[in-house]
C-alpha cells in the first residue's frame, strides 16, 4: 500500500502533504497531552512493531503481494492521535532510508495508513467493544474486525488515490500521464487483496495483539481505572 | 525506554528475526512496480511517472537490502533483518523524543 513517486501527480500529492501537516500538528499536541512518560516505551515499541510487520509480505495468487500495518492494534491501545505519529514516523523512515513509498507521497501514505485506518479503526473497536472488557471474547472480536475495517479503509484511500488519475491527469494523445489504470480496476484489485488476504491477517495481528497486551500487561488497556493503577507498576514488570 | 515491558520488546525481536519470511512473496504489490517492472505488468511507463519516480535518489537501503548484497536468499535475508534492525532502531530513536515532552 505504499505509493511510489510517479504513480500520482503533483497536484495529487502536494495537497495530501498540505493537509497532514494540521493532522500531524494535532497529533502531536494530543501525544504530548495525553501520553505519560511511562507510555513513551509503548509507543516506541508499537511504532517499531508496525514498521517490521510491514515487511511481512504476503504473496498473493498472481503474483502480487501485500502486508498488515499494525496502525489499528496502537489505535487500540494508545489511541488514535498516538497511533498516528507512531505509524507516521515508521512510513516516513521506510520511504527516506528503505525506497518504501515515495518522498511526495508521503503525505498520501500517511493519510492512508496512519491517519485513516487508525481513526476508522478506533471508531469501529469502539463501536463493536460497547461496554465489553477489552480481552473477553466481544472485545477481542471487536479488535478483529476493527483491525480488518481498518485496513480495508486504507486500501480503499489508496485504490481512489490511484485511480482518480487515470481521469485528470492524461498527455496530449489520451495516456495516462501517472497511475495507469481506472478507478474500477484499482478499486477492485486493492480491495480483493486486502478484503482477502491482508484484511484477515491485520484482524489477527489486532486481535492476538490484544490478546497478548491484555495478558501480560493488563495496565495498558484498562486506562479508565488510571485512578487504580498503581504508581510505577509499570516500570517494574 | 528497554526495561519496562520487556516482553513486548521480545515479541518485537522475534519479529525482526522472522522478517525473512516476508521475502517469500517475490511478487511486487499492486501500484508499487519500478520502472524495469512497468513494461512487463502494464506494458508502457507513463511519462509523467517517469519523470517524477527518481524524485529521491539517496536511500541508503533500498528495498530493505544492503547493497551489492542481495544475490542469494541468505544474502537477501541477512539484509532484511539488518533493515529491520536499523529502522527499529530510528523508529525507536525519533518516538524517544516523546519521553520529553510527555507528562508524568
Amino acid at each position: 500500500m505504499h505509493i511510489p513517486d510517479g504513480y500520482l501527480s503533483l497536484q495529487t500529492a502536494v495537497p495530501l502533504v498540505v493537509a497532514m501537516v494540521p493532522i500531524w500538528r494535532i497529533a502531536v499536541r494530543k501525544v504530548k497531552k495525553n501520553l505519560r512518560k511511562r507510555e513513551v516505551p509503548v509507543l516506541a515499541v508499537g511504532a517499531a512493531f508496525s514498521f517490521t510487520i510491514m515487511m511481512f509480505n504476503l504473496p498473493i495468487p498472481g503474483g502480487s503481494s501485500a502486508h498488515a500495518v499494525g496502525a489499528v492494534l496502537l489505535a487500540i491501545l494508545l489511541g488514535p492521535w498516538s497511533a498516528c505519529v507512531g505509524v507516521s514516523v515508521a512510513i516516513i523512515i521506510q520511504a527516506l532510508i528503505f525506497g518504501d513509498g515515495g518522498i511526495l507521497a508521503i503525505g498520501a501514505n500517511c493519510f492512508n495508513m496512519a491517519f485513516m485506518m487508525p481513526m476508522v479503526g478506533y471508531l469501529v473497536y469502539k463501536m463493536v467493544k460497547g461496554q465489553a472488557n477489552p480481552v473477553s471474547t466481544r472485545g477481542i472480536i471487536a479488535a478483529a474486525v476493527a483491525g480488518y475495517m481498518g485496513i480495508n479503509v486504507a486500501a480503499l484511500c489508496t485504490a481512489v488515490e490511484f485511480g482518480s488519475q487515470y481521469y485528470l491527469f492524461q498527455a496530449a494523445d489520451g495516456t495516462p500521464l501517472y497511475f495507469m489504470y481506472p478507478l474500477k480496476v484499482a478499486v477492485a484489485a486493492m480491495m480483493s487483496e486486502h478484503l482477502i488476504f491482508a484484511g484477515p491477517v491485520e484482524a489477527i495481528v489486532t486481535s492476538l495483539g490484544m490478546f497478548f497486551v491484555g495478558n501480560n500487561y493488563p495496565e495498558l488497556i484498562v486506562r479508565k481505572q488510571a485512578v487504580a493503577f498503581k504508581e510505577g507498576a509499570a516500570d517494574n514488570v | 525506554m528497554f526495561r519496562s515491558f520487556r516482553k513486548l520488546w521480545m515479541v518485537l525481536g522475534v519479529l525482526m528475526l522472522l522478517s525473512p519470511l516476508g521475502l517469500i512473496a517475490t511478487g511486487t504489490a499492486f501500484g508499487e512496480w519500478g520502472l524495469d517492472e512497468l513494461i512487463g505488468e502494464v506494458g508502457f511507463v507513463p511519462t509523467g511517472l517517469k519523470k517524477m519516480s527518481h524524485l529521491w535518489s539517496y536511500v541508503p537501503m533500498e528495498g530493505y537490502s544492503i547493497r551489492g548484497f542481495s544475490d542469494t536468499f541468505n544474502q537477501s535475508s541477512l539484509g532484511y533483518i539488518g533493515s529491520a534492525l536499523v529502522g527499529v532502531m530510528l523508529v525507536v530513536l525519533i518516538i524517544s523524543f516523546f519521553y520529553r515532552i510527555a507528562k508524568e
